[in-house]
């Protein structure tokens, strides 16, 4: 039994339940979550690339950005128990990427400067559920955020939307990532708060 | 910043450099943790110091809500690395940057009250002659101690002290040279542990005669 | 908060470490599996302002180990650890 505080609130609040998934509370900061330094990868070095597919695919900034992009405005919800809502991006639909690529995969990885790595189900990442995002509230993404690019998977825990991606590998088989190796849950559906194994 | 004095059930006592761990639960259950030197020495009462953070979400009650007879959870103590007896041959530096005073103000007072002869000097570096904590203690040193004060963001009439962020002019003048091998205790933000670290090992002190305890901003 | 100030250090996580293993690590030396460096466990590189923690190699930056924590289990990653020397102090 824990001994309550008297008095100590958290600072988050409660917010419209349709919105914000079971045990999240709602912040209007963006709290920095990272697992390793922040990587810096000049743009005229950086490349978005689609292997697994029948050829391997890749773009330079210059070619990424010249794609067509999207405004987004979504929810996000971490699996540290903050949720923010109504955050505006702006990317590339994974839609967009795929569609440049022969392949029959059923997975993706997703790969990133500093080794980070994180799985989805290929239905995850289509039909216009992701994006490979570069701006955050109208300004090139920062890097403590993720920038110059990050996964944006909004519909899944936030661990899922992988800061610095480089690269989705296609696959046929489900491979946990970084934190689905460790205890967090393959798939992560906040609203049927999937955060840990066996969840 | 406010000083705590803990009450804890089955508290075995603690090293002089030792930490807890504090953690918080709303009604409703959230939960918030954070770690907090004790400032006191080993055999007086326990002692936290806590820095009020603007924007922080545990410092903010522990400095302005708490009363006398509140309760929180305790885990400790903590730490076998960034620990010293207060005791030795070789003299001791102490490096502290704003509330990273805090465990090295445990080991002085333990140095003193063992009546300790070991040469130790604390510098220690502070925003503004306000922001020093335990200043009054510390203008008494024990014998043996001497205390150099940096003041980085203001200085008060007549300062007559360090008032610029650490480098490796001051500590120079401030560390004894390495041939004296001496033991070195940093504590403070990444930041300027890692700066004063790198000016000692410039110094040619061993990196394995520093020992370094981050604190994070964490409110 | 930028990056660099959210790195801390083995103390940090000592507490944490304590409740695993029953005693205090951060005064004992490990191994790292990745490039063989020796050190304090206190002298890990530790980022805790995650939805794990993570702490890694001083010297290579390669992770040496990953803790999880629901409010039932924990999961714990010490591949990039090669050997803990366990020194009680």
């Amino acid at each position: 039994m824990n001994i309550i505080s008297r008095g100590f609130r958290g600072r988050g609040r409660e917010g419209p339940p349709d919105r914000v998934p079971p045990g999240q509370y709602v912040t209007d900061d963006f709290p920095v979550l990272s697992a390793g330094p922040t990587p810096h990868t000049p743009l005229d070095q950086w490349t978005f690339s689609i292997t697994g597919g029948a050829e391997p695919l890749s773009w330079s900034w210059d070619e990424f950005r010249a794609l067509p992009s999207e405004e987004i405005t979504k929810d996000i919800h971490c699996v540290t128990k903050w949720s923010k809502l109504d955050t505006s991006w702006e990317g590339v639909s994974v839609d967009t990427l795929l569609e440049a690529v022969e392949h029959d995969a059923a997975f993706v990885m997703a790969i990133c400067d500093g080794g980070y790595t994180t799985n989805l189900p290929l239905e995850d990442v289509s039909d216009g559920k992701a994006w490979v995002a570069y701006a955050y509230g109208g300004e090139p993404l920062d890097p403590e955020h993720g920038g110059p690019a990050r996964l944006l998977v909004p519909h899944l825990y936030f661990w899922k939307s992988a800061k610095w991606v480089r690269s989705l590998d296609l696959r046929d088989e489900d491979e946990p990532g970084f934190w689905e190796s460790n205890g967090y849950h393959i798939r992560g559906d906040p609203w049927l708060e999937q955060r840990y194994w066996g969840d | 910043m406010r000083t705590l004095v803990l009450e804890a059930d089955g508290w075995t006592g603690h090293r002089a450099g030792q930490h807890l761990d504090v953690r918080l639960t709303a009604e409703g259950g959230y939960q918030a943790e954070r770690s907090y030197s004790i400032a006191s020495a080993p055999g007086e009462p326990l002692g936290i110091t806590i820095e009020l953070l603007d924007d922080g979400e545990v410092s903010p009650y522990l400095v302005e809500e708490v009363r006398n007879g509140d309760r929180f959870e305790l885990r400790g103590p903590i730490g076998g690395y960034f620990v010293w007896d207060g005791s030795g041959d070789a003299p001791v530096l102490l490096i502290a940057g704003g509330s990273g005073v805090a465990p090295l103000m445990s080991m002085i007072r333990h140095r003193a009250a063992i009546g300790s002869r070991t040469p130790t000097r604390l510098l220690y570096s502070s925003r503004s002659w306000d922001d020093v904590i335990y200043r009054t203690e510390l203008e008494e040193p024990a014998d043996g101690l001497e205390v150099f004060h940096t003041l980085t963001r203001s200085q008060p009439p007549g300062w007559t002290g360090y008032a610029r962020r650490i480098d490796q002019e001051m500590l120079g003048e401030v560390a004894w040279p390495a041939s004296e091998e001496p033991r070195v205790f940093i504590c403070g933000s990444t930041r300027f542990v890692d700066a004063a670290a790198d000016g000692l090992v410039a110094m040619g002190y061993p990196p394995l005669s520093i020992r370094t305890e981050r604190f994070g901003a964490t409110g | 908060m930028k990056t660099e100030e959210m790195k801390l250090d083995g103390n940090a996580i000592g507490g944490l470490l304590m409740d695993i293993f029953g005693t205090d690590l951060t005064a004992s030396i490990g191994v790292c599996a990745t490039c063989g460096a020796v050190g304090h466990m206190a002298a890990v590189d530790v980022y805790v302002h995650a939805p794990g923690v993570v702490g890694r190699c001083r010297t290579c930056g390669s992770v040496m180990i990953r803790i999880v924590r629901s409010e039932t289990k924990t999961w714990l990653d010490l591949s990039g650890t090669r050997s803990i020397e366990i020194v009680e102090s």
